[in-house]
C-alpha cells in the first residue's frame, strides 16, 4: 500500500517545512527558500512565512507537497520482544523462573548528567504511577548515579555479581553518546562478561533498533515505564539461561 | 494590597527557623576552608594561566601549600610571604612554583611585610572587582533595561564563538540575559580550564577568556540595541568560589549558585559545597552579582504538586544563607519553576498560588521563574502553549528573571529558531498583559489562597523538622529532592581543611564592609 502524507484530501502530500538559512531576509532569502525546498522534490511549495533572526540569518515556513509514497506493507521495525508484565507479573515470574533475586545495576555514564530518565526507571518511587525497580522485592536495584565511567559500572557489576546493566544517556548532542555506549560493549567483551549480563540502554533519543546495532540486548525511548524494562530483563535472564 | 492572603506569622516563623538552620551550618562553615576557596583568592590577587602541561597555575600554587601542610593558614599568606621574600608579583611567585623552582611553604617567614604586602594586593583586587561593578551601573545608567521579567536565554553550542552569534541573535530578538550553559561535565572538573574554547557537549567551558569574549560581544550589540544585556554563568560545582572570583572579574551580572545543587545533584560532597557557597556568595554579593538558586530542579525529580513545600523550605534557607554572605535580597534570585502536569485540572491555578505566593514572601528577591521542562515532550506545537501559560504566569505574578521554555525542549539543544520563536512568544504575552497583575487579586478563601498557605504550612513544618536535626542530617535523610547524601560521600572532601589560629584571607572582611564601594546605596 503506497502513501502520502495526509493535508486536506488522501495522499496530497502536503507538508509543514520550517528551517532558518544564514541570510538576512529579502525577496531573494525568499526565493531562496522556496527553491531550495523544491529542489529537495516538493512540489507547489509556498513560503507563509519570513521572519529577521538577527545576525543575517531569516526563519522560514513553508507548505509544499511530496510527490514521493511509500509502501507502507514493506515496513518492518525491530522491537523489544517481550511479553509485558505488571509489576506483580514480573515478582512472580522472577520467584517461579529464577527463584533468587535479580540484581540490576543502572548509571549514567560517561559524561551524562542528566538521571531524570534512570530515576524513573530505577528510584522506589517510579514515574507516572508505576514503581521503579528498587520496590521490585525480587529485586535488588542498584542507582550509581550521574557520570559513572564504563570501567567502574563494569567493576560495581562484577562486584555486585549484577544480572542486568541499564545504562542511561540523555545528551546526545554531536552523537557524544555513541562513542561511550560502544566502549562499554567492548570493555564488557574484554572483561568476557557481556554473555552474562543483560545489558540495556536507554533515554529520549534511543531506539531499539540503534541499541542492537550497537550490541546491546535491548533499547527503551521516551514514554518507557519500569514495567516495560524489568519485563524484558527478566524474560532475557530466562531466555539466555542465566541463573 | 495583597493579591493572596498569606499566613504572615507562618512566614515569619518559616523565616526565623531557617534563620536558625543558616546559622547553625555557618559555624561550621567558618571554621573551614577548601582548595577551591583557597584557588580563589589566589586568583584575586593575580594568579592566572597555565604551565607546559596546560596545569592551570592556581592549581599548582594551592598543590604546593597543601604538600606543605599549609592549607590550613590560608593561601594569601604564602602568596604575599613569596612576593616580599622573591621581591616578586603573585604571578611570577605562581610561575616558580610551577617551575619546581620554589616550595611556598618552605620560605622564611617576612613578618609584618608579608601582612603589608597581602593586604595592599587585596585592595587591588578588590578596588579591580569594585570597579567593575561601578561600570556595571553606569552602563545601566547610558543604555537602560528591559523591564521584569527579564527574559532569559541559555547558549550552549560548545563553541564560544558560535555562542556569541546566537547571543548576538537573542539579543536583537528581545533577551535581557544570555547564559552561556556549562559544558556537560564541567562541575566534577576541579579545576577551571583555560583559554577560549571551541570545543564542548551541551555547552561551553566556563573559562575567564570565554567570560570576556562574550562579556565584550554582548557590551557591543546592547550598546546597538540600547539596553544592557546580562551575562550569566554557572558558580557551582567544585570550583564554585573560582568562577565567582573569574565572573567578578570579568563583569558577570548573574550566577547560577546555590547552596545545596552540588550536593543533590552532582554528588558532590556536603561539607565542600556548604564551605564554597559562602565564599563565592561573598564575591558574588561584593561584585553585583544577582545569584541564581537551583530549587526548580528538585521538582525533576520529585513531583511539583506534592514537592511544592521543598521548594519554599530551600528558599527560605537559600535566603539566610545568603544574608550571611552579605547578599541583599535584590541579589537574591531563588528558584523555582513551572513543573506541574499539564494534564491535571486547574493545574494552572496551583502554578499561579506558587509563583505568587513566592513574590509576596520574598518581595525584594528578583525570583529566577524556570520553564516546563518535565512534561515537555516531541510534541512541539503543545509544548510552545505550555510556554505560553508559563509566560502568563510569570507576568502576571510579576517573576524577575524568567527562563524561556524551548518548544524543543527533550529534543535538542536550542536552534536559533527555537530561540527567536521562544522569544516571539514571551514578548507577545508579556506585552499583551503587561500590567494584568494591577488589575487581579485572588479571592479570599479561594482555591489559590488555600494552595498557597498549605504549602507555607507544610514548608513550616519541615524546616522545623530540618531546624530540629540540622542540614546535614536533612541531606543524609533525603529531604530535599528525594536525594540522599552522606556527609563524608561525594565528591571534593579531600579538599576541605580546618582552619588553624593563623589562618588569613584578607577578602572576607573587605567584601562584608563593602570596602571601595561608595554612597552607601548598594
Amino acid at each position: 500500500m503506497e502513501i502520502r502524507p495526509y493535508g486536506d484530501t488522501l495522499n496530497d502530500g502536503a507538508m509543514q517545512l520550517s528551517f532558518t538559512l544564514p541570510v538576512a531576509p529579502s525577496p531573494e532569502a525568499k526565493e531562496a527558500a522556496k527553491q531550495l525546498v523544491q529542489r529537495m522534490g516538493f512540489q507547489a511549495a509556498s513560503v507563509v512565512h519570513m521572519a529577521d533572526l538577527g545576525e543575517s540569518f531569516s526563519f522560514f515556513v513553508v507548505y509544499a507537497k511530496t510527490p514521493v509514497s511509500i509502501d507502507y506493507s514493506s515496513i518492518s521495525v525491530p522491537k523489544v520482544d517481550a511479553k509485558h508484565m505488571g509489576f506483580y507479573e514480573v515478582n512472580d515470574f522472577i520467584r517461579s523462573n529464577v527463584g533468587r533475586k535479580v540484581v540490576v545495576v543502572g548509571a549514567c555514564t560517561g559524561t551524562d548528567a542528566h538521571t531524570v530518565g534512570l530515576d524513573a526507571i530505577m528510584n522506589m518511587k517510579g514515574y507516572a504511577g508505576e514503581y521503579g525497580l528498587e520496590r521490585y522485592p525480587e529485586m535488588v536495584a542498584y542507582n550509581l548515579g550521574s557520570q559513572v565511567p564504563n570501567e567502574t559500572l563494569i567493576a560495581t557489576a562484577i562486584e555486585l555479581n549484577a544480572d542486568a546493566l541499564l545504562v542511561s544517556q540523555v545528551v546526545t548532542q554531536k552523537d557524544v553518546h555513541i562513542p561511550n555506549l560502544t566502549q562499554l560493549v567492548e570493555l564488557l567483551e574484554a572483561e568476557g562478561l557481556r554473555d552474562r549480563l543483560v545489558l540495556v540502554c536507554g533515554g529520549p533519543r534511543i531506539s531499539h533498533e540503534l541499541a542492537i546495532e550497537l550490541g546491546y540486548d535491548a533499547g527503551f525511548g521516551s514514554g518507557t515505564l519500569p514495567p516495560h524494562v524489568a519485563s524484558f530483563i527478566v524474560q532475557e535472564l530466562v531466555r539466555r539461561g542465566i541463573k | 494590597m495583597k493579591k493572596i492572603n498569606l499566613d504572615e506569622s507562618k512566614v515569619a516563623q518559616a523565616r526565623q527557623v531557617a534563620g536558625g538552620i543558616a546559622a547553625d551550618i555557618q559555624t561550621f562553615i567558618t571554621e573551614h576552608t577548601t582548595v577551591s576557596v583557597e584557588r580563589a583568592v589566589v586568583r584575586l590577587l593575580g594568579i592566572d594561566g597555565v604551565d607546559s602541561e596546560g596545569v592551570p597555575l592556581p592549581n599548582l600554587t594551592v598543590e604546593d601549600i597543601v604538600r606543605g601542610g599549609g592549607l590550613s593558614r590560608g593561601a594569601a599568606y604564602y602568596i604575599a610571604n613569596a612576593c616580599v621574600a622573591l621581591q616578586a608579583a603573585p604571578q611570577q611567585v605562581a610561575e616558580q612554583v610551577a617551575q619546581g623552582r620554589i616550595s611556598l611553604t618552605k620560605l622564611p617567614d617576612q613578618g609584618l611585610a608579608t601582612l603589608e604586602a597581602a593586604e595592599t594586593l587585596a585592595d587591588g583586587a578588590v578596588a579591580w572587582v569594585a570597579a567593575r561593578r561601578k561600570e556595571r551601573d553606569l552602563l545601566l545608567t547610558e543604555l537602560g533595561e528591559g523591564p521584569q521579567p527579564w527574559l532569559y536565554v541559555i547558549v550552549a553550542t560548545g563553541n564560544i564563538y558560535e555562542d556569541v552569534t546566537q547571543a548576538r541573535a537573542a539579543a536583537r530578538a528581545g533577551a535581557d540575559i544570555i547564559a552561556v550553559i556549562r559544558t556537560t561535565g564541567q562541575s566534577l572538573l576541579d579545576y577551571v580550564p583555560f583559554g577560549a574554547t571551541t570545543e564542548g557537549f551541551g555547552g561551553t567551558y566556563a573559562t575567564q577568556e570565554n567570560f570576556r569574549i562574550m562579556r565584550q560581544a554582548l557590551d557591543e550589540v546592547g550598546t546597538e540595541a540600547g539596553r544592557y544585556i546580562r551575562l550569566v554563568n554557572y558558580s557551582s560545582g567544585l570550583c564554585m568560589p573560582e568562577i565567582a572570583a573569574m565572573g567578578a572579574m570579568e563583569r558577570l551580572d548573574m550566577m547560577l549558585n546555590d547552596a545545596l545543587y552540588g550536593i543533590l545533584f552532582r554528588d558532590i560532597n556536603m561539607q565542600r559545597t556548604l564551605i564554597d557557597q559562602n565564599f563565592s556568595r561573598l564575591i558574588n554579593g561584593y561584585a553585583g552579582i544577582i545569584i541564581n538558586t537551583g530549587e526548580d530542579n528538585y521538582l525533576t525529580t520529585a513531583d511539583a504538586i506534592t514537592a511544592a513545600h521543598t521548594v519554599l523550605a530551600s528558599q527560605f534557607i537559600n535566603e539566610q544563607l545568603a544574608h550571611l554572605s552579605a547578599l541583599p535580597d535584590e541579589q537574591i534570585g531563588l528558584g523555582h519553576a513551572f513543573e506541574i502536569n499539564p494534564d491535571i485540572e486547574d493545574g494552572m491555578l496551583l502554578e499561579l498560588a506558587q509563583a505568587q505566593m513566592a513574590r509576596q514572601i520574598f518581595p525584594a528577591a528578583p525570583l529566577k521563574y524556570m520553564p516546563p521542562t518535565k512534561h515537555m515532550t516531541g510534541n512541539i506545537f503543545r509544548g510552545h502553549v505550555i510556554n505560553s501559560m508559563f509566560n502568563l504566569t510569570s507576568v502576571l505574578t510579576g517573576q524577575g528573571i524568567h527562563l524561556l521554555g524551548m518548544l524543543t525542549e527533550a529534543i535538542h539543544t536550542p536552534f536559533l529558531q527555537d530561540r527567536f520563536l521562544a522569544l516571539e512568544n514571551a514578548r507577545y504575552v508579556m506585552n499583551a498583559a503587561r500590567h494584568l497583575s494591577e488589575e487581579v487579586t485572588f479571592i479570599a478563601g479561594g482555591r489559590v489562597e488555600k494552595r498557597a498557605n498549605e504549602v507555607l504550612t507544610n514548608a513550616l513544618e519541615l524546616l522545623e523538622h530540618v531546624a530540629k536535626i540540622g542540614l546535614m542530617e536533612a541531606i543524609e535523610q533525603g529531604l530535599f529532592a528525594d536525594v540522599k547524601r552522606g556527609r563524608f560521600g561525594g565528591k571534593g572532601l579531600e579538599g576541605v581543611a580546618r582552619k588553624s589560629a593563623d589562618y588569613y584571607n584578607p577578602f572576607p572582611q573587605r567584601f562584608m564592609s563593602r570596602k571601595f564601594l561608595s554612597g552607601g546605596n548598594h
